[in-house]
């Protein structure tokens, strides 16, 4: 009898995770409401930016799995070189140039992440990786930000996406700026519009609510866990707490923290990054509030306004020594190591 | 009060917990909605003999025999092993290998029976009273009965009771989690048969006498609850309704989930006091010893979107697997992969030949669409899921990367012997990597490693014990050898002086010997004492005596027995190591001449110095030409030594170029090879160690065969640098 034959695969036999690909997805989805909002804020630009760079990325993904000789469909359609591309373009400045991003987007896919062995191997996350090359590198292009709330026209915001002379240059502060540059003086400090909206600074507390509420899908959904979007928010909101209760003119407080800069987009994107993270339960947990509280020092003290970027880099830094030192007992063995 | 809210938060019974654990779809409405029905009469069964875990049984029947149902077919041999009976009366037709389904699937001893039909018992021997058997006993019968573990795993339910000395048991655990999705033959037993499982329980407290008996069910089985709290009611026993996830069943994750105890690892829970039986054991147990029917059939949930009949099956051991999903309407077409087992710890079969065995707990026959094909395996993203799945507390993502690289010790200390292989970890992997499958590779390999060292070690054992062995006959053999030249040259010696060899004579042959080398003893003494000239050739006379005088001894108690005149002639041995032997004796007797010469020389020489110091602080002393004498004494010593020496150094010096001459080399050619044949055979057996992973075996047994020539030739050189060594009399004593 000519039959098919049989699978024969190892157990399990059923499977219930979602796979990479639609994990990647999910993500994707889940930044719309920010990317949105960054949009209805400051015009064109945040959407000129994140598709340039996912097509940038991609781009230097294929390049760099063809020169590796690995197979492309199948590590294309894995999709975390498109996020990788989506998150550097939502943390850029409207109105950044395209040959930045293309420096800034290929940098993170071709050195942080192929360079590295590819998907699963980096030991940084390359999305920040990317910012941080651009930021020291082009410091003022990267600390350019309009003011939100008056959205740059379509031509005005591709003239300065295409580097066309002419197109306006322009400047605005974020909150973080604005605090940073006031910081002390009180009366200075109640005059500034930005510093007072109805959470936090001004339209970026829309911002970060738009990336909360997609990251809370994400966390109900059980695509991100919730130890590192907890601690990161923990491991800042924490030091504010006490700071501001001490000296509320030097120091924000929490609210003004947690709504302002990358504070929602890092706790439940970009430091959720699976790759770069710890990997033990306990100690991604640590991973999370030494993220936050290392971006609350360089905030209050530190010589950039914002710092997630370095805040998870710097942790990605300790992750082997977190994973050594949070191994978990294994069942049988709690009497032995004790 | 946390704990307790915690507990009933949980919905469970309750109050402790295991880490991990995951919620796959059950499945198992399809077959747990119709009672138990009869298995497929079978023509032909397919017995193996290891359908349980440990030693296969030995079969007691021979090919042609009749055998009739309940019939003990194969007897337990060792600690951990059961029986075998006939499922059903008719004819052995062969006892050989034939497919057996598992992990490691391939053929395996089987006995096959062809039924005759009649399906006939075999004479029962019920033990209704068995509260007046002795545990020892009731043992015995669980073995003879071939009860082996339902659940899945298949120990040897003998095994499992038979406690040691002075070993207590405070807790027995019945496992009715039933876990695992699509299996419901626990449910429906339970559903149906509570009563003899209470009394299968009954047994086990008998046997095992508890302080506490708890059953351990999941909450997605209410009928089965509500089934077996009445036919506990009247028991000292606890069911504890626990919620419903994956691996709850599992034997370590039901104590800890109602005990709060780990099983330290390594050990059996039996060591901690804790006996965990499923409650299918239970119900065969009662059959067993209440009955007297051996384990002949099981309940066996077939199911699946490929059978029109889903449901649970009593079932003939042996019947195979092709029969019984005929019976519960297989749609061959549909069928893509066949499970034995569950979906997360089943094990899938290739062959529907192969027979259903004692843990055979369910068959899955699924469609394409029910179980598709695997996707294809992705880059591991370090998600850390699986981590947090895992009922061990396992890093599974490290325990990959090892085994990934074949860094097996790497695993081992990330204590990958504790997996339990649940598939928890493979279940959530959102790259769709089969972890388990890399695990039991890294098992495997650790298993082999560790049988390759055992092996290793003992060879070296066994290769040391051969080679003194050799070097001891050796040594006798060159004992033998001399004490037959002596031997010759005494006898010799003794014709030509005295003619009476009478074993009387020969005493008093000693007697003179002895004393003539204490006579020479003392003269030699003498001279050194006063650094005559001739104290070398004294001293070497002496010893000459006193080799004569052990040799007398030795032959005395000989001669006394036998006489002298049987001894056969010796061999007349070579010059060469006539010579040899001589100069042998005489390079030791200058070497201590000059030994004790050096000393007195420097003793001499620091009372000298201790005299010229004394002189310097008191010149008034008249000890003057004292210091004098010993100036003079201290020269004649030196120069005593150094003629000593240069008699040493002359006659060492002939001894090389003897040897030379002899073996064509000097001994430090010997010892540089030697050296060199030591590094070259270290060096190998460093790359066979290196490339016993990774070279294939032609390589391996090539390189096995040169290390083997390296060894024969370092032995070789070490022997002819040992020999010349000695020849020069250069050995130390």
């Amino acid at each position: 009898m000519a039959r098919k034959p049989l699978i024969n695969a190892p157990a399990p036999h059923t499977a219930g995770a979602l796979g990479t690909a639609a994990v990647m997805r999910q993500v994707l989805y889940t930044t719309l409401p920010g990317l949105a909002t960054l949009v209805w804020l400051f015009g064109a630009g945040p959407l000129l930016n994140v598709l340039w760079a996912a097509l940038v990325a991609l781009a230097a993904e294929a390049l760099m799995l063809r020169l590796r000789g690995r197979p492309l469909a199948l590590h294309l359609s894995d999709g975390s070189a498109l996020v990788t591309g989506v998150l550097l373009g939502l943390s850029l400045p409207p109105g950044s140039p395209w040959w930045l991003i293309l420096i800034g987007s290929g940098f993170a896919i071709m050195v942080a992440k192929q360079l590295y062995g590819g998907l699963g191997m980096n030991p940084f996350n390359p999305a920040m990786v990317g910012y941080v090359v651009l930021l020291v590198s082009f410091p003022l292009a990267m600390t350019r930000w309009a003011e939100p709330g008056q959205p740059f026209s379509l031509s005005h915001s591709l003239s300065l996406f295409l580097d066309l002379p002419g197109a306006d240059g322009f400047s605005g502060a974020t909150p973080l700026d604005t605090f940073r540059t006031w910081v002390g003086n009180a009366p200075l400090l109640a005059e500034q519009p930005i510093l007072h909206g109805h959470v936090a600074g001004a339209g970026w507390e829309w911002v970060n609510l738009a990336f909360l509420a997609g990251g809370l899908y994400l966390l109900a959904r059980r695509v991100i866990g919730w130890r590192i979007p907890v601690g990161v928010l923990l491991g800042l909101a924490a030091p504010a707490v006490v700071a501001n209760l001490v000296d509320p003119l030097r120091f924000a407080g929490p609210l003004f923290h947690l709504f302002s800069g990358a504070t929602m987009l890092g706790a439940f994107f970009i430091a959720t990054d699976p790759v770069s993270a710890s990997t033990t339960p306990r100690g991604r947990l640590i991973y999370a509030l030494l993220i936050g509280v290392l971006v609350w020092v360089i905030r209050s003290f530190g010589g950039y306004p914002d710092a997630l970027a370095f805040a998870v880099l710097l942790l990605n830094l300790a992750v082997p020594f977190i994973d050594y030192y949070t191994r978990p007992t294994a069942y049988g063995h709690r009497s032995k190591r004790q | 009060m946390i704990r307790h809210l915690w507990t009933r938060a949980r919905r469970s019974e309750s109050e402790y917990d295991f880490p991990g654990g995951v919620h796959p779809p059950a499945h198992k409405a399809r077959s747990n909605a119709a009672p138990i029905r009869v298995g497929p009469p079978p023509d032909r069964l397919v017995l193996p003999l290891n359908m349980h875990l440990g030693a296969p049984a030995r079969p007691r029947v021979t090919v042609g025999e009749r055998v009739l149902k309940g019939q003990r077919i194969a007897d337990a041999q060792g600690t951990v092993s059961t029986s075998v009976h006939a499922s059903t009366s008719g004819t052995v037709v062969a006892i050989g290998p034939h497919p057996v389904p598992g992990t490691a699937a391939g053929d395996a001893l089987c006995i096959v029976i062809d039924s005759d039909g009649e399906d006939r018992w075999g004479p029962l021997e019920p033990w209704p009273d068995y509260r007046r058997a002795a545990p020892t006993e009731l043992v015995q019968r669980l073995r003879q009965a071939g009860i082996a573990g339902l659940g899945g795993a298949g120990f040897p339910s003998a095994a499992k009771t038979r406690l040691g000395e002075g070993q207590r048991v405070h807790t027995l655990i019945i496992n009715a989690a039933e876990c695992e999705p699509y299996i419901t033959a626990d449910d429906r037993l339970m559903r149906e048969r509570a009563g003899q499982i209470a009394i299968g329980i009954d047994i086990l407290q008998h046997l095992l006498n508890p302080s506490r008996t708890l059953i351990g069910i999941e909450d997605d089985k209410p009928e089965a609850i509500d089934a077996l709290r009445a036919a506990m009611s009247e028991r000292d026993c606890e069911l504890r309704v626990v919620p419903t996830r994956y691996p709850s069943g599992g034997e370590k994750q039901l104590i800890q989930l109602l005990t709060g105890l780990e099983i330290a690892s390594g050990t059996l829970p039996s060591q901690a006091g804790v006996v965990c039986q499923n409650v299918a054991t239970a119900y065969a147990i009662k059959r067993a010893v209440i009955d007297g029917e051996p384990l002949i059939s099981r309940i066996t949930t077939v199911t699946g979107d490929a059978v029109a009949r889903p449901g649970n099956y009593e079932v003939l051991l042996g019947t195979p697997v092709e029969q019984l999903l005929q019976h519960a309407g297989l749609d061959r077409h549909r069928l893509v992969r066949l499970l034995m087992g569950g979906p997360m710890m089943g094990f899938t079969l290739s062959d529907t030949s192969v027979p259903v065995v004692k843990i055979s707990n369910c068959l899955i026959a699924a469609d394409a669409r029910e179980l598709p094909e695997p996707p294809p395996e992705q880059a591991c993203i370090r998600c850390g899921d699986c981590a947090t799945v895992c009922p061990a507390s396992l890093l599974p993502q490290q325990l990959y990367w090892h085994a990934r690289c074949d860094q097996f010790e790497r695993a081992r200390q990330n204590d990958l012997i504790d997996c339990i292989e649940c598939g928890a970890c493979a279940y959530v992997c959102p790259s769709h990597i089969p972890l388990v499958h890399y695990y039991r590779y890294a098992k495997q390999a650790l298993r082999a490693h560790d049988d390759e060292q055992i092996k290793a070690d003992r060879a070296r054992l066994r290769f040391e014990a051969r080679q003194a062995r050799l070097e001891r006959e050796q040594a006798e053999k060159e004992q033998r050898r001399r004490a037959r030249l002596e031997a010759n040259r005494d006898r010799a010696a003794a014709t030509s002086a005295a003619p009476d060899h009478h074993g009387g004579n020969q005493k008093k042959q000693l007697g003179r010997a002895i004393t003539a080398y204490k006579a020479a003893q003392r003269a030699a003494a003498t001279a050194e004492a006063q650094g005559a000239a001739n104290a070398v050739e004294l001293r070497q006379r002496a010893s000459d005596l006193k080799q004569q005088a052990d040799r007398l001894q030795g032959r005395a108690p000989q001669a006394d027995t036998a006489p002298s005149g049987v001894v056969a002639a010796a061999p007349k041995a070579t010059p060469t190591a006539t010579a040899s032997d001589q100069r042998e004796r005489r390079l030791k007797a200058l070497k201590s001449a000059y030994g004790r010469a050096h000393k007195q020389y420097k003793q001499a020489h620091a009372a000298l110095q201790r005299a010229q110091r004394a002189q310097a602080e008191h010149p008034q002393s008249n000890d003057h030409n004292d210091v004098a004498g010993m100036e003079q004494r201290v020269a004649q010593l030196k120069a005593r030594a150094d003629q000593e020496r240069a008699a040493l150094d002359t006659l060492m010096e002939q001894a090389k170029s003897d040897l030379q001459q002899r073996a064509g080399k000097d001994l430090k050619t010997l010892k540089v090879e030697a050296a060199r044949a030591e590094v070259a055979l270290r060096r190998h057996a460093e790359r066979l160690r290196a490339g016993r992973d990774s070279a294939d075996t032609d390589t391996l047994r090539r390189w096995d065969a040169e290390l083997k020539q390296l060894e024969r030739e370092a032995h070789r050189s070490r022997e002819a640098l040992t020999q010349a060594v000695r020849a020069q009399g250069l050995v130390e004593d």
